[in-house]
């Protein structure tokens, strides 16, 4: 039956676009689980589908283009695909609500801050709270992200990046709710201030009990604030497992994690060029036949090219790769 | 914001000196005298001579151009040769009904063009924004005379509802109000609704959809004020276009308007008019112009600042 600690169990989730150009299959068949408090990354190169997935679970999807063909999203064992729009709203902002990339842009230019805090609280408004009080809760809000309340007059323009995404995040907290999803939050933003925004979300998130999904390519970032990661490449989850598991590298591990963590200088050795993985992308529009990675794959096999991939199970680490069917090797290329 | 609105309002005064200056001068240019004008052609050259001496059409140009301006601050622009009446008289005389149909046709296209604007962006390709989009291409595309007469033929001659010609009552008015506001209904149409959809596409609109916000909120708080300002833009320059006369709608509806005095005027000469209602409609827009800036700058607080911080 359901399990009452998952906030959110995500199951075989498939969502397309279609374009003029043709039917992009940006997530082909994601799962993943979220348990109270528990922060997941999910990881990958620009275009992996992880954007996509959070729209999915918010059902925010680009609305001519964008459509979730297959798999189920719950929410605390509740079904979210099959809600109507009116459902979904209150849950939006509520339930779970969401940080996105670009703080230049998430704000309305035209709104004071205040406004715009205030309105996520209003239309949550069930416990039918003064306006006072509400305004309260925004002094309070502001204060928590460490921006004075007697800036809340102030409209989007008159701040810094950084604090633009503190607000950000006063908005999409200002309900409480039990899930964040935080699209590269830290992305648009400068290295110290990155730091800054970080440990706010990650205090914020033990202050409030959230469990998070934090999208993101820096490793770094996954290594600081996440509990499990989930590696995706090309619109699927390639590797999935406790932090420990994936960053352990005497683990088995996908070529392409291995590849990911090669991709990072080292402080300590001296290397004259990066290791980058070869190679690009594969286009959504275009999938290749079998694994997704095998073009870029140094290992490749002849099976690997159609058919069915391997799917390796020890515990909570999953990966999908037929490597892993001998046991043999643990996906290193060296 | 007073003291931006206060330097605007100074920087009209050269800007307006120099409208006058152009027209003036241009009008100086084209041949004939007053005196002529005024006496016919039977009048002897002494007597058109004597009336040009006393009209100071004799004096030197520069001399001439500054006892305009003079006058004019004392809210006096000249008599008209032909009906020897104050030209300030005979534009205030047809200034109401021009003015009548400007606001009007300003308000049924603004009115009906942004409503109809944010629908065709909210329901973008559907089968509503497809007929918007053809009927705004016709409207724009035929002559407003044309219009006016279509309109004139099914309610005035075959549905009897409304009557075809002159200005009296409000019902005198509808059949202009809607014949100059469709180029204007359809271009603001048009406007809204690709602002409109650039607005739609905005990150901050996702995050509304993010909080939860209703869609129809969404539209009206966040969208509409965001994609307002070209809007904003498109309203004024056609409000100080209509002020300065639509000649065909006036001739179409026989209605006595600035227009067809400023035609009347160029065809007889009579440079004291043309001169005189060109200034004033100059005056208009460059009213009209400030009134929009300041608009921006209600509509959106980073243009307001940064007025301010001049």
């Amino acid at each position: 039956m359901e399990n009452t600690d998952k906030i959110l169990e995500v199951e075989n989730l498939t969502t397309v676009y279609n374009t003029d150009a043709g039917v992009v299959r940006a997530v082909n068949g994601v799962s993943f689980s979220i348990g109270r408090k528990e922060t997941i990354g999910l990881v990958g190169e620009t275009g992996a589908g992880k954007t996509t997935t959070a729209l999915s679970i918010m059902q925010l999807l680009p609305e001519r283009t964008g459509k979730i063909t297959g798999g189920s999203i719950k929410y605390q064992g509740q079904e979210l695909l099959t809600k109507s729009k009116a459902e979904m709203r209150l849950i939006r902002g509520e339930c779970i609500s969401m940080i996105f990339q670009d703080p230049m842009t998430a704000l309305n230019p035209l709104m004071t801050v205040g406004e715009q805090i205030y309105e996520s609280l209003d239309i949550h408004n069930e416990r039918q709270k003064s306006p006072k009080e509400l305004e309260a809760k925004v002094d309070e809000l502001l204060e928590l992200v460490g921006i004075p309340a007697r800036r809340k007059t102030n409209y989007p323009h008159e701040f810094s990046g950084g604090m633009k995404q503190r607000i950000v995040i006063a908005i999409a907290l200002a309900c409480e709710p039990l899930l964040l999803i935080a699209d590269e939050p830290t992305t648009a933003l400068d290295v110290t201030i990155q730091a800054q925004v970080l440990n706010l979300i990650e205090e914020l998130k033990q202050k409030l009990s959230t469990s998070m999904i934090m999208i993101t390519h820096d490793l770094g970032v996954v290594a600081q604030t996440c509990d499990k990661v989930a590696v995706m490449y090309a619109g699927e989850i390639v590797e999935y497992g406790m932090i420990e598991e994936v960053f352990d590298r005497t683990k088995p591990h996908h070529p392409y994690t291995v590849g990911l963590f090669d991709a990072i200088p080292s402080l300590t050795e001296e290397r004259k060029r990066l290791k980058p993985i070869e190679g690009l992308m594969p286009d959504p529009a275009n999938l290749p036949e079998g694994c997704r990675f095998h073009p870029r794959c140094h290992q490749c096999m002849e099976r690997c090219r159609s058919g069915e991939v391997y799917t390796y199970e020890n515990g909570a680490h999953k990966i999908r790769c037929n490597l892993m069917e001998k046991g043999e090797q643990n996906g290193r290329v060296d | 914001m007073s003291k931006y609105i206060l330097k605007r309002l100074l920087t009209l005064i050269p800007t307006l000196l120099a409208v006058i200056f152009i027209v003036y001068f241009i009008m100086d240019l084209t041949p004939g005298d007053p005196g002529t004008l005024i006496l016919g052609e039977q009048a002897t050259k002494e007597e058109i001579a004597a009336k040009n001496e006393e009209l100071g059409y004799n004096d030197p140009f520069l001399v001439r151009y500054v006892s305009y301006v003079g006058d004019l601050l004392h809210g006096d622009l000249g008599e008209s040769w032909q009906s020897g009446r104050p030209v300030m008289g005979e534009i205030l005389s047809r200034l109401p009904v021009t003015v009548t149909l400007a606001v009007g046709a300003i308000l049924i296209g603004t009115v009906v063009g942004i409503l109809v604007g944010i629908l065709s962006a909210v329901k973008q390709y559907s089968f509503l924004d497809f007929s918007a989009t053809a009927v705004a291409m016709a409207l724009a595309s035929f002559p407003g005379f044309w219009i006016g007469m279509m309109l004139i033929l099914l309610f005035s001659l075959y549905l009897g509802w409304l009557p075809s010609f002159g200005g009296g009552d409000f019902r005198h008015y509808i059949l202009p109000w809607i014949t100059t506001a469709c180029p204007f209904m359809a271009s603001q149409l048009r406007m809204t609704r690709t602002s409109m959809l650039e607005v739609i596409r905005a990150d901050y609109i996702r995050t509304a959809r993010a909080k939860g916000q209703k869609e129809s909120k969404i539209i009206l708080r966040h969208a509409l004020r965001n994609a307002l300002l070209p809007v904003v833009t498109i309203l004024g320059i056609n409000f100080g276009a209509l002020l300065g006369g639509t000649v065909t709608i006036e001739t179409v509806f026989t209605l006595p308007g600035v227009g067809t005095l400023i035609i009347e005027a160029i065809r007889s000469k009579d440079v004291p008019v043309v001169t005189g209602a060109t200034v004033m409609l100059a005056c208009f827009v460059a009213v009209l112009m400030l009134i929009v800036d300041v608009l921006y700058a209600y509509i959106d607080p980073r243009i307001k600042s940064r007025y301010t911080r001049k």
